[in-house]
């Protein structure tokens, strides 16, 4: 068998190059892989798309009826173990079951939440006991899951939680007694995952049944996910057996947020399906609403945006497979070190955090993008809630809020970048000495720039640059400051996602052009420059507001021009290459990459 | 009950038609195949029966080793073995030959399929199997009940329905309603590649038709409007540019 060898670390992206050889991309799926996106497709376009009004209505009994259903066909078992009665699927398996049921609206969230973070606490911090007594039913959604961090006065800093477990006397019991706010399925779980401070603060996770001592809140009204059951939990005296402690007491924060990395990738997974579904109905309506005696698919401002959404959706979907085979890789080798599975992909995931965030916050925001514009190509039926854009328009926006709030996560991108390079994890040292001298020499004028991506590939070497540039003075004269820094950190951490979004397109346009040859991908070319092209002024923008809020005098112009070397780009014709795109997504009728 | 299930690989119902090779060949180039839909009606039916009342079913698919993926989705949907006949299926009559060959030499109680694939819709296959069998043959069928080795079936005919009953072995051609339409699930999925298909070469067949090209239907014109205050220029559109009158 050859040997695995982890070919980037996390956070590595910064300061190394990656070849294209060396990511996934969603081209090189399996057979089997395909047939289970389809037994997912189906699932969804047979069960749940023709009901989404009664699902919004939350009838009594169907979400639970649903996630029966789909766990007779096995979707709730993907990533269980199958001597748990799941399928023991790799992840980047589970991020394609995620994807294609992500277009699935509010079941979406119900089973992202059953099977991510209602489950998987159990699957990787339960003791075999634990696992042997509620894995299986979870993996058939016998029993359902749901997971209670948030409080009525914590949500960010979820460590500040204020309920509470007290040993009983006897020492058989704890005693729990709190409330718990925003949970998702908790109308119909079964099984509560509650985090609660023992002896006031030794943060720790329990597994809580259904019974005396819980109860439950009112159905929140909600802007979107309406049929999603969101509610508080009031725990009253809730007697919980000392075998349903999770984990170590006091190591609740291990568990809540090992279990964020995770489900933050898939939250980029979920949204790829609700992009693509979206992407689909905007391309089939342009086809169709006549005006002006013709589709207004033919007219280049509608062009504009349906190009724009599959170029978001591309390059996030690159992004998103990347890490997820990362991941998966890292995590083979942690099983071949002698880790168990479920010890190898959190440690994988940990080393990956970064890119974790890098994608919740990504693949959030495309989504909120491409629901954005599928509003506005319906025009006001857009706005009608008679036409599914209005669902998917108020459905997109609590993945900015929930797994992290996305300013949550671009503060974590930056922080864990700075403490890996503190733990020397990542040699940032040596690429920012680098750049240093660079800004005092004299501008490099680019040779042979006319072969297929060598510009592309300079331009994202120089935003990385950037980057280090704009991090490197920022740690300096903030040192230990830095985390209050939050509109530089913020400035930072977008520019740090446009990296790792431009290389993924880049690496993966490349890859398919390796594969295919280059009259076969002309589009992947246009998609990935158009990407670049704009990406690169982004990171001017962010760059230059992060320059300009601490540095002064000499300083800030030798920064200020070696940003504007540092993202300068060829002059691409953009609207053509966007048209080129649109064109083909309006003869396929529906997203086609 | 043994249960041979006819499938054919054909494309997906939004596929783009164009052809190549000077109109002799479909293009394929980007297309997505599947299990002819109404095949598939029959292999959900053929699976129903066999778990009310035992038995097995196999697929036959006659198709060259690019439909494997779809014959691997009928083991995933349900079926116990398949058979592949490693030749282009040519036209109806080559096809049928084939499995013509395969079904005498395996005794079968059913052969199902679907009334017609949905590529070339010729509808032919079922009768043509029957008749190199010497069976029965019924087409289309929405509902099939068995009772021992009686078959009661209804099909639809203009005006009214028709009750048809007849003794195994037959050929049948199904259609929606028969069965539940059923999505493999991941057991299903997980255990087709490890479900026996068995590659047979073709039997000799005499060429009886041949193909000389294929043509698109016109694509329609632009449509006129006409001021319904000069509806005189509606008949002479008709008559002299139409020349329908
Ligand atoms: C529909 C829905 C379902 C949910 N499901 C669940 C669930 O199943 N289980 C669960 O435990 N929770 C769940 N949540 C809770 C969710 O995770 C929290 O709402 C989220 O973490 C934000 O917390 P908050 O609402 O208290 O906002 P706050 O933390 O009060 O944040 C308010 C604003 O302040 C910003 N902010 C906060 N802290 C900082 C800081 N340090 N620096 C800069 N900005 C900051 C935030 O980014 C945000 O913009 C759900 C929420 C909703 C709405």
């Amino acid at each position: 068998m050859a040997t695995l060898i982890k070919k980037i670390k996390g956070g590595e992206f910064v300061i190394k190059a990656t070849d294209a050889a060396d990511i996934a991309i969603p081209e090189e799926r399996t057979e089997e892989q395909k047939m289970m996106a389809d037994m997912g497709r189906d699932f969804l376009n047979t069960e749940v798309i023709p009901i989404l009004d009664r699902i919004d209505k939350q009838e009594e009994g169907l979400m639970q009826s649903l996630l029966d259903k789909a766990g007779e066909l096995g979707l709730l078992g993907i990533s269980i173990p199958e001597k748990y009665n799941g399928f023991g699927k790799d992840f980047n398996t589970s991020l394609l079951i995620t994807e294609v049921v992500g277009a699935g609206y509010s079941f979406a969230v119900a089973l992202a939440a059953h099977t991510g973070i209602g489950t998987l606490p159990i699957l990787y911090f339960g003791n075999d006991a634990q696992k042997d007594k509620y894995l299986p039913k979870l993996a058939t959604g016998e029993l359902k899951a749901s997971y209670c961090l948030t409080e009525p006065g914590s949500g960010s800093d979820a460590l500040a939680a204020k309920t509470k477990a007290t040993l009983s006397t006897d020492g058989t019991h704890y005693i729990i007694t709190g409330q718990k706010m925003w949970i998702t399925n908790a109308g119909f779980a079964d099984v509560f995952i509650v985090f609660a401070q023992v002896d006031g603060d030794k943060f720790t996770g329990f597994i809580v049944e259904k019974g005396d001592g819980l109860t439950l809140g009112n159905e929140e009204h909600k802007m979107g996910i309406k049929g999603s059951s969101t509610r508080q939990v009031f725990l009253n005296d809730c007697k919980v057996p000392v075998e349903n402690v999770l984990g170590q007491i006091g190591k609740g924060h291990l568990i809540a947020f090992n279990i964020l990395n995770i489900g933050r990738i898939k939250l980029a997974a979920a949204a790829l399906g609700g992009c693509k579904r979206t992407s689909m109905l905007s391309i089939q309506y342009a086809k169709e609403r006549i005006q002006f005696k013709q589709p207004i698919a033919n007219f280049g401002a509608i062009q504009h945006k349906l190009a724009e959404q599959a170029i978001q959706i591309f390059t996030c979907e690159s992004a998103m497979y990347r890490a997820g085979a990362d991941i998966q890789a890292a995590e083979e080798e942690y099983v071949a070190a002698g880790k168990s599975y479920e010890e190898a992909l959190l440690a994988a995931a940990q080393d990956f955090a970064i890119e974790c965030a890098i994608l919740k916050v990504a693949g959030s925001e495309v989504l909120d993008y491409v629901v954005d514009e599928g509003v506005q190509i319906l025009g006001g039926y857009g706005f009608s809630a008679d036409y599914p854009m209005d669902r998917a328009y108020r459905d997109s926006r609590i993945n900015r809020i929930f797994e992290g709030t996305n300013e949550i996560n671009r503060m974590l991108t930056m922080d864990m970048f700075f403490k890996k390079a503190m733990k020397g994890e990542l040699d940032i040292m040596g690429p920012a000495m680098a750049v240093q001298k660079e800004l005092m020499a004299i501008p490099d004028f680019g040779a042979d720039e006319d072969e297929l991506f060598v510009a592309e590939k300079k331009a994202l070497a120089n935003m990385k640059k950037a980057l280090l540039m704009g991090a490197g003075a920022a740690a300096q004269k903030f040192a230990d400051k830095l985390a209050t820094e939050q509109e530089v950190l913020m400035n930072l951490a977008d520019i740090a996602i446009l990296i790792y979004m431009s290389e993924s397109v880049l690496l993966r346009a490349e890859k398919l052009i390796s594969q295919r040859g280059e009259a076969a991908c002309s589009l992947f070319v246009d998609i990935a420059k158009v990407y670049l092209n704009d990406a690169m002024d982004k990171v001017n923008v962010a760059g230059k507001n992060a320059i300009n809020s601490f540095a002064t005098g000499d300083e800030q112009k030798v920064m200020l021009m070696g940003l504007k070397r540092f993202t300068k780009i060829a002059p691409l014709n953009t609207r053509d290459a966007r048209r080129r795109i649109a064109a083909k997504l309006i003869e396929a009728g529906t997203y086609p990459f | 009950m043994k249960i041979l299930v006819c499938i054919s690989h054909v494309p997906d119902t939004t596929s783009k038609i164009s052809f190549t090779d000077n109109n002799t060949k479909f293009n394929n180039a980007g297309v997505q195949y599947i299990i002819g839909p109404y095949d598939e009606y029959a292999l959900s039916k053929a699976i129903d029966l066999r778990e009310a009342g035992g038995g097995s079913v196999t697929v036959i698919n006659v198709g060259e080793a690019d439909t494997e993926p779809t014959i691997r989705k009928a083991l995933a949907i349900g079926a116990d073995d398949a058979i592949r006949v490693n030749a282009f299926p040519k036209d109806a009559n080559f096809v049928a030959e084939q499995i013509a060959a395969v079904a005498k030499s395996n005794t079968y109680d059913l052969i199902l399929m679907g009334r017609e694939s949905i590529d070339f819709n010729g509808g032919m296959v079922h009768g043509m199997v029957a008749e190199l069998l010497g069976l029965p043959s019924i087409s289309p069928i929405m509902k099939l009940e068995i009772n021992g080795t009686t078959a009661t079936m209804s099909k639809e005919i203009e005006g009214g329905k028709e009750v048809v009953e007849c003794n195994f072995p037959f050929v049948a051609g199904c259609q929606e309603p028969i069965a539940e339409w059923k999505i493999p699930n991941m057991r299903g999925i997980m255990s087709a590649k490890s479900k026996p298909l068995a590659v047979l070469e073709p039997v000799a067949s005499e060429e009886v038709v041949k193909l000389l090209n294929f043509e698109t239907p016109k694509p329609k014109g632009a449509c006129k409007m006409i001021d319904p205050a000069t509806p005189e220029q509606l008949f002479d559109l008709l008559r002299n540019e139409a020349k329908i009158i």
